[in-house]
């Protein structure tokens, strides 16, 4: 598995385990509204905490913005950016 | 500071000549304020947040607030109802104006000065306005949407009524939809009373909804969206204008109590001035709290490349905090009036009764809980870094 394919995986566990989505993460196409898979606000901040935990980064506050949890597709640019910088 | 808007100096003229005058009588009947509605029809008021280029006035946030503030020193309760249709002007306004029905619908409420109300809250949901159990049901280019909300301001004395819901029958519950309803495609069945503490004026029992219309009239995007850069921010900030408003007009009695002692016995400083002091610092707080909130924002929405900075965390805290520290202010500042104005104060058939600012201010903090707004908060802060 490549590294992306492994953070996608990661992100998808977070999902499944703090997202409190109405769908299997595993199941979600990778550019699918996450809104419209029932993620809250409240589920966010929870599924932000584990990102940080897993992939040991802080997301700065310019970058806690709806936008960025659009997507697993967004969440894992995101994402990359902030490893790639730590 | 940019100018003041002549309009918020016709709402003080309005509040003093209208709004004041009915107050006690609204307030006594639970009416809703038909004179000071007439009055800012007569004005145009309730197209002050429509863009100019559909024919409003096209006020900012910070504008629209010093009306309410202006208007809530004459009546607590009309200024509820004018900020609750700011709110929902504002809603059509930042979210419909790429659609060709409600650009129409706009020039139409300014022609017209149609006046919208709000079914956020509903039977089941526990006071969680970002989750619906009704839905938009959708057939061709038609719509049916019933729901059962508990508590609907004026309702019955409006020509619309901004109405969330679930976007498809299928969709979980927080992925919602702001719909309007129009009066002559709806009816209200009243299923519960208003006889309240305060903001009796704004005539808020709970109804049953049943409403049918066009798909168009579904607002672009999606209420996530919607209530994070519009609804939320409108209405802490409306609310806390028109809060500050009804604060201010109690400290303004207490002070011409304290005036009246200090002409009987001139040179000396009435001990209550003191008292006078110290809650005129809490009501410039409470005051410069919203401006300052209101003039950023309207900085940031004014350039197109900022508006992302809205959706933030960070954004989403300070809304959230206006709102708790306005909401515990008000009953404060009104608490601390009443000490002042003592006896005068307390007798409702006094001029300097400040009985209904107590009342209505009481409604701050439950209008939309603030332990539910702290819980938010709280919640927030885990990630949010203050960086
Ligand atoms: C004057 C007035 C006008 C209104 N007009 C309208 C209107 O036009 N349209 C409309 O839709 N609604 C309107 N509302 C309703 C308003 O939007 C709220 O829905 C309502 O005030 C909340 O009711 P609640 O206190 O029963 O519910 P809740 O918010 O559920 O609060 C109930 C209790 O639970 C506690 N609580 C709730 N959640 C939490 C949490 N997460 N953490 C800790 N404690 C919690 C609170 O402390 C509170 O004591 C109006 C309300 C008022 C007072």
């Amino acid at each position: 598995m490549s590294s992306k394919e492994q953070q996608d995986e990661s992100i998808r566990q977070i999902l499944a385990e703090h997202g409190r989505l109405a769908a299997p993460a595993s199941s979600i196409a990778r550019d699918a509204e996450l809104s419209a898979h029932g993620l809250t606000s409240h589920a966010t901040v929870n599924v932000m905490l584990a990102l940080e935990e897993h992939f040991g980064i802080e997301f700065p506050d310019q970058m806690l913005t709806r936008g960025v949890f659009t997507s697993i597709a967004t969440i894992q640019a995101a994402v990359e950016k902030l490893v790639d910088a730590g | 500071m940019p100018n003041r808007h002549p309009m918020i100096d016709r709402m003080k003229q309005i509040a003093a000549d209208v709004a004041s005058k009915h107050a006690p009588d609204v307030d006594r009947h639970a009416r809703f304020p038909v004179e000071t509605l007439a009055a800012l029809r007569a004005e145009k008021a309730l197209s002050a947040a429509v863009p100019e280029e559909f024919g409003g006035a096209g006020m900012g946030l910070r504008d629209l607030a010093a009306m309410c503030a202006a208007l809530g020193q004459g009546c607590g309760a009309s200024s509820m109802v004018l900020a609750m249709h700011h709110i929902q002007v504002g809603c059509i306004a930042r979210h419909g104006a790429h659609s060709a029905y409600f650009q129409d619908y706009m020039r139409g409420l300014v022609e017209h000065q149609w006046l919208l109300a709000s079914m956020t809250s509903e039977v089941g949901t526990y006071g969680d306005t970002r989750s619906s159990i009704c839905a938009v049901d959708i057939a061709g280019d038609r719509f049916t949407l019933n729901k059962d909300a508990t508590t609907g301001s004026y309702c019955g004395h409006a020509d619309g009524i901004l109405v969330t819901c679930r976007r498809t029958a299928e969709s979980p519950a927080s992925d919602q939809v702001l719909v309007l309803v129009k009066k002559d495609d709806y009816t209200l069945t009243q299923t519960s009373t208003w006889d309240p503490l305060g903001m009796r004026g704004t005539v808020s029992p709970g109804f049953k909804l049943e409403s049918s219309g066009h798909v168009d009239q579904i607002i672009p995007g999606s209420y996530a969206d919607s209530s994070a850069v519009t609804m939320v921010p409108y209405s802490h900030v409306l609310w806390a204008g028109l809060w500050s408003g009804i604060a201010a007009d109690a400290v303004s009695r207490a002070s011409a109590v304290v005036r009246a002692e200090a002409r009987k016995r001139i040179g000396e400083t009435p001990p209550s001035a003191i008292l006078l002091a110290r809650v005129s610092q809490d009501l410039q707080s409470m005051r410069h709290n919203w401006q300052q909130v209101a003039a950023e924002f309207d900085e940031i929405s004014a350039d197109a490349g900022r508006r992302e900075e809205l959706t933030t965390m960070n954004w989403a805290l300070r809304f959230n905090q206006l709102k708790c520290a306005c909401s515990e202010a008000g009953p404060r500042i009104v608490h601390q009036a009443l000490q002042i104005a003592g006896l005068m104060g307390y007798k409702n058939d006094s001029p300097f009764s400040v009985g209904r600012h107590y009342r209505d201010l009481l409604s701050a903090s439950l209008m939309v809980s603030n332990e539910r707004i702290a819980a938010k908060s709280a919640s927030l802060l885990l990630v949010v870094k203050d960086d």
